[in-house]
């Protein structure tokens, strides 16, 4: 239960982060935190207690495993998340090209 | 050869690239490989391979790396990547429906098991290897372009 | 499990951390610390195809914000709506907060996990595949349709980078355009 919590609270640093902070590279890091505490929160999910990873061996009969799906979903969830991670920051270099800040009240050629 | 000596980082980081590059690819076609026995398959192992070119790319300087992967190269392999695991796919068209194991079982713990769970780990592992360092120079040269802006 | 508390702890410490510095470079350290700290849990865990995934993924990820962060400076100015920027900080994290916790009463305990799909894959994964590293065997053969899925999300990044890098606009007749 504890852990849950603490892994909750990961997932709010990253989006306090997201919602109050002006630069463009903060948000970024902001949406990566968010990113680590759902994956963590996945992993945590399909724990067993005294429980093995789930990969046979030769020599030993293993009975006991921890749950084998959410480890295949959280598997792609973080490539995916290092797609999203590149393709922001492209659009974050491209920004700083053209207006020369990262500040985002400062980007205001959409407005109005 | 003395153009070559302005670009990139010092003389200790470009010997020790020398050495270790290899041994870095060797480890990711390891890990590629063995998918289905041990932790790795073909994420981390494209991954890896992506993580080797990007090592030559920063001790060496853009030219150097993109003459060892040149990027019609890079795209290629990125599109057959993809081609392929559908290829795969429809191959399972023979035995059934869709993405059917039809290649034999064979017995567990050797490399030639699991039907087409390594075929599908090498097709993975190129289109992410490859793409990922397609992202990777793309941003590199935008980056020495808005440089140059200034 | 005293390992997993600890580690969570520094996971917090060092986001809030990566947050809080006012230098660009030292906040995308900190987050490659909490990376690397997270790698360490899923091994804790018992998960060790996620934890070396997790690894070299993260080390890309950290190239490629310090190749977009060195040498830029940071401005930093408070003008105008910063009131109502906390207030709607401050309800929406509250309201978040509350039904996270509440929904936390309706999820089994921690440690004993339903495994209802999961059993039948661990039970007869060897059997019906043939491959002896079951996540292997489950990304691959009972649901390849996510990675066909994934392998489609990560070649239109790819091509949304290359779109957004391209250069724009007409070149004149002498000028030899460098292909991007």
């Amino acid at each position: 239960m504890i852990a849950y919590i603490l892994c909750l609270t990961l997932f709010c640093v990253g989006l306090y982060c997201i919602l109050r902070k002006r630069n463009i590279i903060k948000i970024i890091v902001g949406i990566i935190i968010a990113e680590y505490a759902v994956n963590l929160f996945f992993i945590l999910v399909g724990y067993r207690w005294e429980g093995r990873s789930p990969i046979f061996s030769s020599d030993t009969p293993i009975v006991d495993m921890v749950d084998a799906l959410p480890q295949a979903v959280v598997l792609t969830s973080i490539v995916i998340g290092l797609a999203t991670t590149a393709l922001l920051v492209a659009l974050a270099m491209r920004i700083y090209g053209k207006y020369g800040t990262f500040d985002i009240t400062k980007i205001r050629e959409l407005k109005g | 050869m003395s153009r070559e000596r302005e670009q990139g980082m010092s003389v200790i980081v470009k010997t020790i690239t020398r050495l270790t590059v290899g041994l870095i690819l060797l480890y990711g076609i390891y890990i590629l490989l063995h998918g289905h026995v041990s932790p790795g398959g073909g994420f981390a192992g494209g991954v890896i391979i992506a993580l080797s070119f990007v090592h030559l790319m920063l001790a060496y300087g853009k030219d150097v790396a993109l003459r060892k992967l040149p990027k019609p190269a890079t795209s290629f392999f990125e599109g057959m990547g993809a081609l392929l695991f559908l290829a795969i796919a429809l191959l399972g068209f023979t035995g059934g429906y869709f993405f059917l194991n039809v290649l034999g079982k064979g017995e567990p713990f050797r490399l030639f098991s699991a039907g087409i769970i390594p075929l599908a780990n090498i097709a993975i592992s190129l289109k992410v290897g490859a793409g990922l360092f397609a992202i990777f120079v793309a941003l590199v040269l935008l980056k020495y372009e808005a440089e140059e802006r200034r | 499990m005293l390992e997993l508390y600890i580690l969570l702890v520094f996971m917090i410490i060092g986001a809030i951390i990566a947050v809080e510095v006012k230098d660009l470079l030292s906040s995308v350290v900190a987050v490659g610390a909490v990376g690397l700290a997270l790698s360490i849990a899923f091994l804790i865990l018992k998960a060790p195809d996620v934890a070396i995934t997790q690894l070299v993924v993260e080390l890309l990820a950290l190239i490629i914000l310090i190749r977009a962060t060195l040498k830029r400076d940071l401005p930093f100015s408070t003008s105008g709506r910063w009131f109502f920027n906390t207030f709607v900080t401050a309800a929406f994290i509250a309201v978040f907060l509350m039904a996270a916790v509440m929904s936390l009463g309706d999820l089994p305990p921690f440690g004993y996990p339903l495994m209802r799909v999961a059993g039948t894959y661990l039970r007869e994964g060897l059997l019906k595949t043939g491959a002896t590293n079951i996540v292997a065997a489950v990304i691959l053969d009972f649901r390849a349709f996510d990675t066909l899925g994934e392998a489609t999300v990560l070649f239109a990044a790819v091509i949304g980078v290359l779109t957004v890098v391209r250069r724009t606009g007409r070149k004149s007749e002498g000028q030899v355009i460098e292909e991007d």
